[in-house]
């Protein structure tokens, strides 16, 4: 066992875990964080993206122990005081989600596509960007949709703080 | 995942010295084939010497006529890299054109190319460039460093430090890509640096990248995708597999390569 520890969502963690532990394992039974989960296990579908360090990667596809000293974000970190990060809200509005499995990877991806490439985003950006996602139910439409008014949300809601994620 | 050890060294000397003394240890650079790879069990070393921590090993540095490339440099900082656009544009397309985002975030070249995946693009670019490949003990050729699938010329314990590029005036890469891995079926890098034409194809090769001397020779005449208009390629020495036959990835070489060559003239 060898200790890791990291910032989870704005909190310092620690705990004893196995070299082979993956970062979504770490987050989803060691910290509980079941919001962000398991798809393909593969680095395919994208349904396990947080941030590591402010950009977007698969946790299954990292060894936890590779994140010790990291600031990492999941889906749960999002939210403020009760109110739905922007991207979150647009996703509830555009109905941008079916099953909703993919959905936190989905949204983890939007945040970091908008600090990347900005607000204003054309449907063919959202499209290549979100290569890296699966989606089996909704046929991205509303998706691609939710992510545009989304990226704009966060730009006219305050601008700083949503370039720092 | 089975279980193995772990070791994290902060500098390429712990590296190499762990690495002179564990046994069946393997470097962990962005780890996006290598634990695919070892959860499968298709793969399974004891140890893992985790480069992530070596902080000399990352960067991009504009050097005269070369562009120098740290081994832990990740895709994205080379396709989002001003100096790389501006200088060798061609190389910061073809980091973006592998994988996904979340993917760029994470592999680096160095891992790319010491895996020599025949399907990696990487390669391709460094013997159509003409890169030097810089280990901890010596420098290769990318010519005498890329020796077969998933085989290179490092030897046991041997950490590539960079990768040195050449600028050349004129250069281009086109791939065409499996719908679903985003790996080349086929992808053709075409440089030019002076008199010196050199087109390197990966993705095809049933033993990793390769060259086409007779579009090379062809383009010395003139650099134009006329000059290989005509031009075929043999299916013998190809991949074949569910995703394309010899014959059809032949087919789709010379595509490629007439479509870098227009694309590298153009610039």
């Amino acid at each position: 066992m060898t200790t890791v520890s990291m910032t989870v969502n704005g909190k310092a963690v620690s705990a004893d875990i196995e070299p082979r532990t993956l970062l979504v394992q770490f987050l989803r039974e060691n910290l509980r964080l079941t919001g962000t989960h398991v798809g393909c296990d593969t680095s395919q579908c994208g349904a396990c993206v947080v941030h590591l360090d402010g950009q977007a990667v698969k946790s299954c596809t990292v060894l936890a122990l590779s994140c010790d000293g990291a600031t990492v974000g999941t889906i749960e970190g999002l939210a403020s005081d009760g109110a739905l990060h922007p991207m979150q809200e647009a996703f509830r509005e555009h109905h941008g989600l079916q099953c909703g499995f993919c959905t936190p990877g989905m949204i983890m991806s939007a945040v970091d596509i908008v600090a990347r490439c900005g607000h204003h985003l054309d449907e063919q950006t959202i499209r290549e960007e979100l290569e890296g996602n699966i989606c089996r139910c909704t046929g991205y439409h509303n998706i691609v949709k939710a992510i545009a008014a989304g990226a704009e949300a966060m730009g006219a809601s305050s601008p700083m703080q949503h370039a720092a994620e | 995942m089975y279980a193995f050890d772990y070791h994290r060294p902060d500098s390429l000397r712990k590296a190499a010295s762990l690495a002179a003394t564990v046994e069946d240890a393997k470097f962990l650079a962005g780890g996006h084939t290598l634990l695919p790879t070892m959860k499968q069990r298709l793969a399974s070393p004891s140890a893992l010497i985790d480069l992530n921590r070596v902080k000399e090993l990352a960067g991009i540095e504009l050097r005269g006529r070369t562009i120098v490339i740290g081994a832990m440099t990740r895709h994205a900082s080379v396709e989002q890299s001003p100096e790389i656009q501006q200088a060798l544009p061609a190389l910061a397309e073809l980091a973006h054109l592998i994988g996904d985002p979340q993917v760029r975030h994470r592999g680096t070249i160095g891992g790319s190319i010491a895996n020599n995946d025949p399907a990696a693009d990487y390669p391709a670019a460094c013997v159509a460039l003409g890169a030097t490949i810089v280990t901890n003990k010596r420098k290769l050729a990318a010519d005498e460093f890329f020796t077969g699938l998933f085989d290179t010329a490092l030897e046991d314990g041997e950490i590539i430090t960079k990768v040195v590029f050449p600028v050349a005036s004129r250069a281009a890469y086109a791939k065409f890509r499996n719908p679903a891995s985003r790996y080349a079926l086929a992808g053709v890098f075409v440089a030019k640096r002076g008199s010196d034409i050199r087109v390197a194809v990966t993705g095809a090769g049933e033993s990793g990248v390769f060259r086409l001397p007779e579009f090379e020779e062809a383009l010395k005449k003139r650099f134009s995708p006329k000059s290989i208009e005509g031009l075929k390629v043999s299916p013998d020495g190809l991949i074949g597999d569910i995703h394309a036959d010899p014959a059809y990835r032949a087919q789709l070489v010379a595509v490629m390569a007439r479509r870098a060559v227009a694309k590298a003239a153009a610039r």
